[in-house]
């Protein structure tokens, strides 16, 4: 085997692992995102699918999920379900100001070789030992960088961490829960997410660690693509501040992707760092 | 009820700052000819010609006097005049809510302080199990006159003095 056709077997390998970075979109729905009233509730679909946001894949983790209250405590999921496409969980909005509901995952993904055998590391693990396997045979749980033994060479890892977040608000918007963190790749917007409207630009900062993350690749796909032709995504970039600009074509639900890699990584061995962040931005008509 | 207390505190506030009354805003609800009809709610609202806070004028939705619920939870189908300040609005709001009106012609008195200069005055129509629509009309305090027509959820909104 051609040293590239390893490495392009390595990529196809890499990329068929975790949800979030493979060409599959993982997606959190929300029933709306502005919502009046005294006792208002947000019902969430959570699933993973090709086009957005149809329910044809696979459901998602509901134990990944938190929420955050207006003023950053933790909050309550309820209700929670997993069907065969999509998970379902309500959030009750029982204080005025801006929630945010998501999941932050990380981990890490490579692969090493230990007397010329490649093995992996992270992913869905290896398939259940014998060849064939016994009928309800348990898949052999994943490798993790603690496996690695002492004689192995041609070490890949990559660090891997992704946020998908959404952001809903009852009554007025607050900004409490956009506070970095000041790790990974995170969102700092200049408008506030529960206040875009159709033909008005919005703003949107990124982060990496908590510095403005210049140059960055974002995806924006409306959602409905059933009902048309082309995908209709905006392929964007984040300016020299972080900031991405971002003009509605028309009202909506979006969904909003931005990935990037660099070479900051805290795992020993590891020599790239992965980062995605996810949301679902509502657009409304003016 | 609601125009009698609303007209009356407008006549006090002619009394004192006289002859300030900014003018009159008549909305028009029409009647639609559909198979479920509910009276829509509707918002009037003020907003400075180069930008500034809007400043509602009216609104009228379906006000509950029992229960957890005062009838709030559908107020942002009005969805322009919520972003704009209904959010920031606590309800029920003297003078200014009130309870959703029977197709007709309604005068509503523009704030008798508004102070001289170019405005929108914004009308916003939102049914349920129908449409929802905005009509604009430019506003010059003191001289009060325009006209515009919504298309569906709205008849002719007129300014007058």
């Amino acid at each position: 085997m051609s040293p590239l056709a390893r490495r392009l077997l390595t990529a196809a390998a890499l990329l068929s692992i975790p949800a979030g970075l493979s060409a599959h979109r993982m997606w959190l729905l929300p029933s709306g995102t502005v919502f009046s009233g005294t006792d208002s509730w947000v019902t969430v679909d959570a699933a993973v699918s090709n086009d957005l946001f149809f329910l044809d894949h696979q459901p998602g983790r509901l134990e990944t999920i938190k929420v955050w209250q207006p003023d950053g405590t933790p909050g309550e999921l309820k209700n929670g379900s997993t069907g065969r496409y999509r998970s379902v969980f309500d959030v009750q909005l029982d204080k005025p100001g801006t929630w945010k509901i998501g999941s932050q995952m990380s981990g890490v993904m490579g692969s090493f070789k230990v007397d010329g055998v490649e093995k992996r590391v992270g992913g869905r693990g290896g398939p259940p030992p014998g060849a064939g396997g016994q009928p309800g045979a348990v898949r052999q749980p994943p490798l993790t960088v603690a496996d690695i033994p002492a004689n192995a060479t041609d070490v890949k890892l990559t660090e891997t961490s992704s946020r998908n977040e959404i952001y809903v608000t009852a009554g007025e918007p607050t900004t409490k829960v956009f506070k970095p963190t000041g790790k990974g790749l995170e969102f700092a917007p200049v408008t506030h997410p529960d206040e875009l409207v159709a033909g008005e630009a919005a703003r949107f900062r990124f982060l990496i660690d908590g510095k403005p993350a210049a140059g960055i690749k974002v995806s924006v796909i409306p959602g409905g693509k059933r009902y048309r032709n082309e995908e209709g995504g905006m392929e964007l970039t984040t300016g020299a501040d972080g900031v991405l600009t971002v003009t509605w074509p028309t009202a909506g639900m979006y969904w909003l992707n931005a990935t990037t890699t660099d070479s900051k990584t805290t795992t020993p061995r590891a020599t790239e760092r992965r980062m995605s962040y996810t949301t679902t931005l509502e657009v409304l008509t003016p | 009820m609601r125009n009698a207390v609303l007209s009356s505190s407008a006549l006090l506030a002619g009394v004192i700052a006289a002859p300030a009354m900014a003018g009159t805003v008549t909305v028009t609800i029409p009647r639609l000819n559909v198979a479920e009809y509910h009276r829509p709610y509707v918002a009037v609202w003020v907003e400075p010609a180069g930008g500034g806070a809007a400043r509602t004028v009216a609104v009228w939705y379906d006000i509950k006097k029992r229960g957890n619920e005062p009838g709030t939870k559908w107020l942002a189908d009005l969805r322009a005049w919520w972003r704009k300040g209904g959010r920031s609005l606590n309800l029920p709001a003297n003078g200014v809510s009130g309870a959703t009106r029977a197709p007709g012609q309604y005068s509503i008195a523009l704030p008798a302080d508004l102070k001289p200069g170019a405005y929108v005055l914004n009308v916003e129509a939102a049914r349920e199990t129908g449409g929802r629509e905005l009509v604009t009309v430019p506003l010059n305090v003191p001289n009060t006159s325009g006209r515009a027509t919504g298309k569906g959820e709205l008849g002719a909104v007129t300014l007058s003095r």
